[in-house]
């Protein structure tokens, strides 16, 4: 199997890149050669393995539900790009522009 | 001078803090070549000294008083910016400290700033930082390895006695071994990841680099242990580890590994690991070959899972809250596109479409779920071998510091330097770097020990009996 340039597009959609044609050509074939490297796993039968997803397995870890200090907004917004009052703001989402 | 030196120093009144921190911001500036910081936080920690030799004076000074350490600059410092090696941060100045950091403030050792780093810890190399590579002190032509390379460069070259660097697939490991320093890379869940900037979840861990195993073993103590803020941090309790240093190796059960030593291995690695060995033997150590039999399948498992994370971790840079924001968006989608394209460097963007990729529809089972699968696997390749020995005994990379342009066109090959590294995040156990001889061109070896999970104790005696032991130069 080998990485279109159409399904490098198609990612990098996904991921919202937006990639020169230049990017587009290097990041599909590194993508092939890495992922031919990849195939190797289809050697093996897991057919019977649990998958693993998180290492210690721990579940449910619970706290006390209690008040406790928020960050404080003004330096949380100080970080933003723009923000109106105490908004984050963004170009409009709907609508005419 | 190592911490040790300095602390008894400091307690003895022969030096202030002060003076230690003055001659190591004095090295910083005479090492500005090396690229290793990113920060240097000059007058705060001159005045931080103050306030501890304050405390020296009146016998209330903290367990790490008269340590200067590094931060790899993907730790939050409160009011100060976090780069992570990126330029999609731009300004963000961190509202938090992470929780490693309080416990370093609160225990009296001074943060003398920021360390250079890959992109969001991303590399083998140091050749992704949007600010430039790090040279390794060792030989300024070779890399210092990635991504906590600027940690591990200025704690070789003396710029700060320990520093802190984050393992997801060898990151504090590699570089260590690369430039001739210990690092440790903790148990999955031993250090809480609260003010870690996220790669991979499943695989990050905060651990210490040093020029001693001392001093690793000094400063893990103190930042180990359970933190609410972060629900993976364990509470099995936190040993004395510094203290319970010096034990011998004798009786203890060790294992070779004999995938880590293929055929292609670098003879002058394979050499100084099996010199290493020899010592542990001649220590009184029982040696044994031993298999873990998923070992060819490491590299592939980790690419895949932890890019996976990453692209999704990686998702909140959006240019709406915090970073970097493109000029003029002509829509929300615009915004968007354009502050992540222009943001992330080319070995993150390559990730996040790898990330991407695997978890999407139609190649989930066939690359992200597998992966999951062999995960489990190679954990119990792990637990089988641990079941008739006490740690195993690899080299840490497979060659010493490569040159600057080697390997950074392929990354493939980029990737394959991992090898001997992710096992361990893969499998959550803990694995320490620690300099053994230097090769033909004068360049650090590292030997690596893999003990059992929150068995840190165990690799700190075996790396400190092999620290001891160090091969005269031929």
């Amino acid at each position: 199997m080998s990485v279109t340039i159409a399904e490098v597009e198609h990612i990098a959609d996904l991921a919202r890149l937006q990639l020169t044609d230049d990017e587009k050509k290097t990041y599909a074939g590194q993508l092939n050669s890495i992922l031919a490297y990849m195939e190797k796993l289809g050697k093996l039968d897991t057919s019977k393995v649990e998958p693993l997803s998180h290492i210690t397995e721990t579940v449910n870890v619970l706290r006390a539900d209690s008040e406790t200090p928020p960050l404080p907004a003004e330096k949380v917004l100080g970080n933003a790009p723009d923000r109106s009052g105490k908004f984050f703001r963004v170009p409009r989402v709907v609508g005419d522009r | 001078m190592t911490f040790p030196d300095a602390r008894r120093r400091l307690l003895g009144g022969e030096l202030t803090c002060e003076s230690i921190v003055r001659e190591r911001l004095d090295l910083i500036r005479s090492k500005k070549s090396l690229n290793a910081f990113l920060d240097v936080y000059a007058d705060e920690a001159s005045a931080r000294a103050r306030e501890i030799d304050g405390r020296v004076r009146a016998g209330t000074a903290g367990p790490l008083a008269g340590m200067v350490i590094a931060l790899k600059d993907i730790l939050c410092v409160k009011d100060h910016r976090v780069t992570c090696g990126s330029r999609i941060l731009g300004d963000f100045i961190s509202p938090y400290d992470a929780t490693v950091v309080r416990r370093l403030v609160d225990a009296d050792a001074v943060i003398i700033g920021k360390t250079n780093m890959d992109e969001f810890a991303m590399g083998s190399s140091n050749e992704n930082s949007a600010f430039g590579p790090v040279l390794n002190p060792a030989d300024p032509a070779r890399v210092p390895g990635g991504s906590s390379g600027g940690s591990a460069a200025a704690v070789a070259a003396g710029l700060a006695m320990t520093a802190l660097g984050t393992d997801t697939g060898g990151s504090i490991r590699q570089p260590a071994s690369l430039c001739g320093v210990v690092g440790l890379k903790p148990t999955y869940g031993r250090v809480s990841r609260y003010g870690l900037v996220a790669f991979a979840s499943s695989f990050d861990q905060i651990g210490p680099i040093g020029s001693t195993v001392e001093e690793t073993a000094s400063v893990l103590s103190v930042i180990a242990g359970h933190d609410p803020c972060d629900s993976t941090s364990s509470d099995s309790p936190v040993p004395d580890y510094a203290g319970s240093l010096g034990g011998d190796v004798s009786g203890m059960r060790i294992g070779i590994p004999k995938e880590y030593f293929p055929p292609g291995l670098d003879p002058e690695v394979r050499g100084a690991v099996m010199k290493a060995v020899d010592v542990l033997r001649e220590g009184g150590a029982t040696i044994t070959e031993i298999s873990l039999p998923h070992s060819e399948y490491m590299i592939a498992t980790y690419y895949i899972l932890s890019t996976a994370e990453a692209s999704s971790n990686l998702a909140r840079y959006d240019g709406a809250r915090y970073g970097r924001r493109a000029e003029d968006p002509a829509d929300l989608q615009d915004l968007y596109l354009r502050s992540r394209s222009e943001g992330f460097g080319a070995e993150v963007k390559r990730r996040i479409m790898l990330g991407t990729y695997v978890l999407s529809s139609g190649y989930y089972d066939a690359y992200y779920l597998k992966g999951q699968k062999v995960r489990r696997l190679i954990r119990e390749d792990f637990d089988r071998a641990f079941a008739g020995t006490d740690c195993l005994i690899t080299p840490t990379t497979p060659t010493t510091a490569f040159a600057f342009g080697e390997k950074i066109d392929d990354p493939l090959t980029m990737y394959l330097s991992d090898i001997f590294t992710v096992s361990a995040n893969l499998a959550g156990i803990p694995g320490i770097s620690v300099p053994f001889g230097r090769d033909g061109k004068n360049l650090p070896i590292g030997v690596q020990v893999l003990g059992k999970h929150f068995d840190e104790a165990t690799l700190f005696r075996v790396a400190s009996h092999i620290e001891k032991q160090q091969p005269k130069n031929e």
